[in-house]
């Protein structure tokens, strides 16, 4: 069955992939686009004409750091103008109470913040930037000040996720009304670093459990998105929510990408924004087209009737640990590639005395 | 968010927090609700108790509109109505 093409509905901006902070699991590429080819004011102004006309309604604008560029301001006025919803996803150690100020007088609507652990010691140690976490807390009482919405967000792994209770208790504090634990998605740095990330088992039941007590005594108070990482789920979860249905992904040198991760799929060509338009990419782009839908879909996706519901998975996880894109996702128990899933869990969840690589430029 | 939960009882006044837009949707031709890394399509009653959200009628106040511009009685439309704001106050999407 073809499935209609439908316009996106936001879009992820990542203007730059400079930031600050060093942190192991960054789901930016080994290879990091340099100062040099970031994308101009002139076409990011144009990008969001094209993304509005488009049909889409959000726009996350992300890097790396964002707040490194100092055309920022600009590029979320100029989305408030064309009545996109910005959102701003930040490691926040750069934001002061002016830069904060211009943000909003822009427009900006929502800023997620993230956090690398629930006090200095973690989090500047997995930041690998020093007085990073208490700057983040200054921020946040900046935020809560105005009275922005604020999402905090911290990714989980080995060396953090036992501070999930502080974790919660600090967003609590922070005022946040959404926490997103996530745990670390392995691509990019965090697939490079992956054995010295991967939490256990026991670690991990530990902390849904506190999530789920945590749930049930802040209803209504604070919203907790949590969701168990691939590596011990039994059925992937709709990545993107399907490939090329909702979501694009533009990257600090003008790609548009189905997913952020997407460069790590081999065979896949990708398009710029500076020489095809942004409609031209979504509705007949090549990297789009290759998983739209369910036709490209193998056996067991192409008869499980669950195949509208998660789309078959991630394709950036499929081609990482099978080797073929088009495989099911090996997250999924009805996947012949499970098994292998399963034994890197078992394999390199065990502590090791080695220590993870910070990320670099 | 305020720190305890909010209850929309009949005096209470929901308003949209900052960061929560109502918006019509041009493309595709329907309301929409913006929302922190959400997004809520509404119904078409969804849509009309959404336009009441005015920042100064109390909730009795916005049944009072509904139950005027339905032509349906008071008590048959309010648990209904009730339960949208609360349902959306404990998304987060209304505050009073
Ligand atoms: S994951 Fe860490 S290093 Fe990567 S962009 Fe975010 S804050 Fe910077
Ligand atoms: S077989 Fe494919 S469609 Fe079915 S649950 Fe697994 S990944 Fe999803």
């Amino acid at each position: 069955m073809t499935v209609s093409i439908e316009p996106p509905l936001a879009m992820l901006a990542e203007i730059t992939h400079r930031c600050p902070l060093r942190c192991p699991y960054c789901s930016n590429p080994l290879e990091l686009s340099k100062r040099s080819h970031e994308l101009s004011t002139k076409v990011w102004l144009n990008i969001l004409d094209e993304a509005s006309e488009l049909g889409i309604l959000q726009v996350h604008f992300s890097g790396g750091e964002p707040t490194v560029r100092d055309d920022l301001t600009v590029l979320i006025k100029h989305a408030e103008k064309k009545g996109l919803y910005s959102n701003l996803i930040t490691s926040g150690v750069l934001i002061d109470k002016s830069k904060l100020d211009s943000f909003i007088d822009s427009g900006l609507q929502h800023i997620q913040l993230s956090i690398q652990g629930a006090d200095s010691e973690v989090g500047d140690y997995i930041g690998g930037f020093p007085g990073g976490h208490q700057k983040k807390l200054e921020v946040a009482q900046l935020i809560h000040d105005v009275d922005l919405p604020l999402t905090l967000n911290a990714v989980v792994h080995r060396h953090n996720i036992g501070q999930i209770k502080k974790i919660i208790n600090l967003a609590e504090k922070l005022h946040a009304q959404r926490l997103e634990v996530a745990n670390v998605q392995y691509y990019g740095w965090g697939f490079f670093n992956r054995k010295n990330l991967l939490p256990t088992r026991e670690q991990l039941m530990e902390a849904t459990e506190e999530v789920n007590k945590a749930r049930d005594r802040l209803k209504g108070k604070l919203v907790i998105d949590y969701v168990v990482p691939d590596y011990y789920a039994r059925r992937p979860k709709a990545c993107m929510g399907g490939w090329g249905r909702r979501f694009l992904n533009i990257n600090p040198a003008g790609y548009v990408l189905p997913c952020h991760a997407a460069e790590t799929i081999p065979g896949l060509r990708f398009e710029r924004v500076t020489d095809k338009s942004l409609s031209e990419i979504w509705y007949h782009g090549s990297a789009f087209e290759a998983f739209r839908g369910t036709d490209w879909m193998p056996a067991p996706c192409s008869t499980c009737d669950r195949k509208e519901i998660d789309w078959g998975g991630c394709r950036c996880q499929a081609a990482a640990i099978t080797g073929r894109p088009d495989a099911t996702d090996p997250a999924c128990e009805l996947s012949p590639d499970h098994g292998s899933m399963n034994s890197i869990a078992q394999n390199e969840s065990k502590p090791s005395q080695e220590q993870f690589q910070y990320r670099r430029m | 968010m305020a720190k305890t939960r909010i209850i929309m009882t009949e005096k209470v006044v929901p308003v949209f927090p900052k960061g929560v837009r109502l918006k019509f949707d041009k493309k595709r031709k329907q309301w929409v609700v913006l929302a922190p890394e959400r997004m809520f399509v509404l119904d078409e009653i969804g849509i009309s108790v959404m336009h009441c959200v005015d920042g100064k009628s109390n909730v009795d106040e916005i049944v009072d509109s509904l139950s005027k511009q339905f032509k349906a009685p008071r008590e048959e439309i309010l648990d209904d109505v009730v339960e949208m704001l609360q349902d959306m106050a404990d998304k987060g999407v209304l505050d009073e």
